[in-house]
């Protein structure tokens, strides 16, 4: 029973990551159809952003020393800057291309990035230890809950409730929803395409920011293409919850946790280090079921 | 003749190369060659499919990773597969294959993956069959990084017969353009490339657009697979992860600098990519100017590509050719 629920915790937490990471890929599909590669690179810059550019093997903290009131906005800004900025140079020349293009540019944004890291950082891996404080774990009974996780369950749930506020009640959230729903329509009725994409870009930077901060303590470690397995997992989830549905992302991050969580804790020790291809293999499956995705966005259907 | 004078003239361009090559005898050059000339199989192969469907792929690597492996099972000395690939079937383990046999069967295994995936993942929108094949080269990835007895995981694989030369990868792109052409001026390439450019029109015209695609995914995929087995034969030595997301973003760069929609642009894009890449690469190592050594800092090959591929999207999306195929000048009048 006990470690039943440990599973059930640590499937919630690794969903939970995946789900941000899922929310700030479906976000930009959404409004741009663009599948956006880069979107793992986000999450790297924002945990490299942490430390004195150097190719030292040791890393110095320079954010990364910043009280956390004051570490995580420096962050987010500095991912929003990178997020708006592939915008501007990249995608917004870009915005009449075909998808399949829109694909290929975001993959070399990604590796324009990476490489990039690599320039400034050094190829090696380093460790760096993110707030030691939330490695410990609180006791409930017998129940240990690592504190990290519940940081990380909570802080997700946060920012969906506040991303949900935002789409639902603000003038700009709704202005974001008419967009995915339609751009055309929406722009001949006065929403500034632009504005919206920038502020889609804003906060997918924001999400892969909280994201990079909350993996970082988990692993402890950076490395050029920490990020890159997480937008594979955030696409994948994108790809079963629905595109072009922000509840589909989110229920597709949660699911692919689960999935990688419990292939994890049951399948038979000399298997497991073939975990990550059993999950993409059981996406592939999901997707032949539904080939649509679990929850269908209807802007979608093909009109003819 | 006008019908087939477009491979015609990318095969004679090929000749010429391989000629020069060898007049100028340069090993360095033999290899920065021979390398390209495989490249350009294996994007050769991804054209096949990506160019005539319009559908991206970002799996083909997983291909090219099952055809290298699989000619290496064939090909490598018995006594060192039974000692250190132990999970090789018994068949494997105490035979070895002549060259042509393995690499044929190699393209023959990469294509019967790509069956069985493709009847799966064809059904899929466009897009989220993109996305499949991404999940399919993760699958190939992690299995093959992990399949000790049969892969040697992440160690390396050493000793397999290192027999392409430029010669004989020029002899193999030739039969891959000839391949490519034939596919794309038939039936089915026809059918395919007008459900490329009107899904719905097509569909309506009585094009069978899946069946259609999982055709090119498997005749794509056994050029891909081909290729990956030329490419064991030319390094001899074999890891997992040179066949992973380097690889796929350097050949889907290829296709794209030469344009997505044309054969030629896939001939095209290999060549201006490789030699934007090996004048990096010079750059990288460095320039004696007078007294003074100038290098540009690791990296900046990889971002230098990178920014190459996102200006022809930007600039001229629809490559290099421009999406039309090589021929003779016509005489107006």
């Amino acid at each position: 029973m006990i470690s039943l629920i440990q599973n059930l915790i640590d499937a919630l937490s690794l969903g939970s990551l995946y789900a941000l990471v899922a929310l700030g890929i479906g976000l930009l599909f959404g409004i741009l159809r663009l599948i956006n590669l880069a979107h793992g690179d986000f999450i790297t810059v924002g945990a490299y952003a942490l430390i004195v550019p150097s190719t030292e093997a040791v890393a110095q903290l320079a954010i990364g020393g910043f009280h956390p009131i004051l570490l995580l906005p420096s962050i987010a800004l500095i991912v929003v800057i990178l997020a708006l900025l592939t915008d501007a140079l990249v995608f917004r020349p870009l915005r009449r291309a075909a998808q399949p293009s829109l694909m290929i540019a975001s993959f070399a944004v990604s590796y324009i990035i990476q490489n990039g890291l690599i320039l400034i950082y050094g190829a090696r891996p380093k460790n760096l230890n993110l707030w030691p404080a939330l490695t410990g774990q609180i006791a409930l009974g017998e129940l240990r809950l690592p504190t990290l996780q519940i940081v990380t369950i909570v802080t997700t749930l946060v920012l969906m409730i506040g991303l949900a506020l935002f789409l639902k009640r603000t003038s700009y959230g709704v202005q974001m929803r008419a967009a995915a729903e339609d751009f055309r329509m929406a722009r001949y009725l006065g929403v500034r395409g632009n504005l919206v994409i920038g502020m889609a870009f804003a906060i997918s930077g924001v999400l892969a920011a909280v994201v990079s901060l909350l993996f970082l303590s988990q692993t402890g470690s950076l490395e050029t293409g920490l990020g890159v397995p997480l937008a594979l997992f955030g696409l994948v989830a994108v790809v079963i919850g629905g595109m072009g549905s922000l509840v589909g992302a989110v229920v597709g991050g949660f699911l692919v946790g689960a999935i990688v969580t419990l292939l994890q804790a049951y399948l038979p020790v000399e298997m497991r280090s073939f975990r990550d291809a059993f999950a993409f293999a059981f996406v592939i499956v999901i997707l032949l079921w539904r080939p649509s995705g679990l929850i269908r966005a209807k802007a979608f259907d093909q009109r003819v | 003749m006008s019908r087939f004078q477009t491979p015609l003239l990318l095969i004679f361009g090929m000749v010429v190369l391989g000629g020069l090559a060898s007049l100028i005898g340069s090993e360095q050059l033999n290899f920065t060659l021979t390398e390209m000339l495989i490249r350009m199989v294996v994007v050769i192969g991804i054209y096949l499919f990506v160019g005539n469907s319009g559908v991206m792929s970002f799996g083909h690597i997983g291909f090219m990773s099952i055809g290298a492996y699989a000619t290496a099972w064939m090909t490598l000395p018995p006594e060192w597969k039974q000692v250190m690939l132990t999970g090789l079937p018994v068949v494997f383990q105490d035979n070895t294959y002549p060259f042509p046999v393995a690499v044929l069967a190699s393209g023959l295994a990469a294509a019967g993956v790509a069956l069985f995936l493709g009847i799966a993942i064809m059904r899929l929108s466009g897009l989220a069959a993109s996305i499949a094949t991404f999940a399919f080269l993760a699958i190939v990835f992690s299995v093959y990084s992990n399949w000790e007895s049969v892969t040697g995981g992440t160690s390396s694989v050493i000793g397999i017969p290192t027999v392409v030369g430029p010669w004989i990868a020029v002899g193999f792109v030739c039969g891959a353009i000839v391949a490519a052409h034939a596919f794309q001026v038939s039936r089915v390439g026809l059918m395919l490339r007008a459900s490329r450019d009107d899904e719905v029109a097509a569909q309506s015209s009585a094009v069978e657009i899946v069946r259609m695609r999982l055709l090119a995914f498997v005749a794509s995929a056994f050029l891909v697979g081909v290729g990956g087995a030329l490419y064991a034969h030319f390094l001899g030595v074999l890891t997992t992860d040179a066949f992973y997301l380097a690889l796929s973003f350097v050949t889907l760069s290829m296709l794209v600098v030469g344009g997505l929609q044309s054969l030629t642009g896939a001939v095209v894009g290999t060549l201006a990519v490789t030699l934007i890449v090996e004048v990096l690469r010079g750059l990288e190592r460095g320039l004696d100017l007078g007294a003074s050594h100038i290098a540009l800092p690791r990296g900046s090959q990889e971002i230098g590509l990178g920014l190459a591929l996102a200006l022809v999207l930007i600039f001229r999306p629809s490559g290099l050719s421009g999406g039309k195929e090589a021929a003779w000048p016509r005489k107006r009048g």
